[in-house]
């Protein structure tokens, strides 16, 4: 009986710490602004990225050389946009708010993996710069 | 590495120090397990002995993560001499609840004090999380690293419950391992991406239609 109690405590606190947690990570990254070349490639206009959008620029990512520290950050936005898509799936189509928040949740996950990506992009090109020098 | 190179290894000393004890432990681990096996007795005591040490350093970094927050108010020492009573208030309720057992009590205690120090961690992360709503901490670093430890432990005592209420399922011996990495690399992560001057507003955080 304690057990059970502290099963469904601990596990609504993991629930609440990690979707605070990922919307932390999808905040910070807002604040970045994607560069020409990403926006050109990915075909993204305007400030915003559609939720549709995260599964092909996810696709995109993992073509890119990894930067080798964001993979845990990706694991879990990765897990969270699963999360909404379950949650989205089970009737959050019901009410207009949530199915807005819904949407807007998994445009700024597709934000993340878009600068995700330009990170990826920025990186690679700075390899190639340096192998280049090398070689010279 | 990443504290060391991020130059905040001496604002974060708790952290720092629970991350060498984390890499000092797999390490042991490894060579336990490499040289008994995963189902020897000697991979069996040293991974709940060094486990209770793990979840006793991973209870003083968050006693850190809490000097961080309440810096302004000088209070400390206090948060040290009360963190000190609280682990020595587990320690005796677990003793309470395994005195019973007339063989390996050691253990009994040991594996029992783990739990409960998870459990106890959840709860003070629950409240570490409700100080900084209600102080509106903006340090987007702080608020990373208490969450992501809020994860962990969450995590953990949720497994460490789910064990208890069905103790032959074999899946919960592979959890808290792989839960063990996690801390290390969202730190990490935290510690390599956010500045010390990132600034986030914990209402974006937490309210839906904060953007």
């Amino acid at each position: 009986m304690i057990a059970a109690l502290i099963f469904v405590l601990s596990f609504t606190a993991l629930l609440q710490f990690f979707v605070s947690y990922c919307r932390s990570i999808l905040s910070a990254s807002r604040e970045r602004e994607l560069s020409r070349q990403t926006r050109e490639l990915t075909g993204i206009a305007g400030g915003g990225v559609n939720g549709e959008e995260f599964r092909r620029l996810v696709q995109l990512v993992r073509l890119c050389p990894e930067h080798g520290d964001d993979g845990q950050a990706m694991a879990a936005v990765r897990i969270y946009y699963s999360l909404l898509g379950m949650i989205r799936r089970a009737g959050g189509r019901a009410s207009k708010s949530i199915s807005n928040w819904l949407e807007s949740e998994r445009g700024s996950c597709a934000y993340f993996a878009a600068v995700s990506l330009d990170r990826r992009i920025a990186f690679s090109r700075e390899l190639m710069a340096r192998q280049m020098m090398g070689h010279s | 590495m990443c504290i060391l190179r991020a130059g905040s290894a001496r604002r974060y000393l708790s952290l720092v120090f629970y991350m060498l004890a984390e890499f000092l432990t797999t390490a042991g681990r490894l060579w336990v397990f490499l040289r008994s096996g995963y189902s020897s007795h000697e991979y069996f005591y040293f991974y709940y002995y060094s486990d209770a040490l793990l979840v006793i350093c991973l209870y003083f970094a968050l006693i850190g993560l809490y000097s961080q927050v309440f810096e302004e108010m000088q209070v400390s020492r206090y948060l040290r001499v009360a963190a000190v009573l609280l682990l020595g208030l587990t320690a005796w309720f677990t003793y309470g609840v395994v005195a019973d057992s007339r063989d390996r009590l050691l253990t009994h205690f040991v594996v029992e004090l783990s739990q409960n120090l998870y459990f106890v961690g959840v709860v003070l992360t629950y409240l570490l999380w409700g100080a900084m709503m209600k102080l509106r901490e903006t340090r987007t670093r702080l608020i990373q690293l208490v969450l992501s430890l809020g994860v962990c432990v969450s995590a953990f005592a949720a497994t460490y419950a789910l064990r208890n209420i069905y103790p032959s399922f074999s899946l919960w011996q592979y959890t808290p391992p792989l839960l063990a990495i996690g801390l290390p690399l969202a730190w990490g992560y935290t510690f390599l991406k956010v500045s010390e001057d990132a600034r986030l507003a914990t209402a974006r955080v937490v309210a839906p239609n904060h953007r």
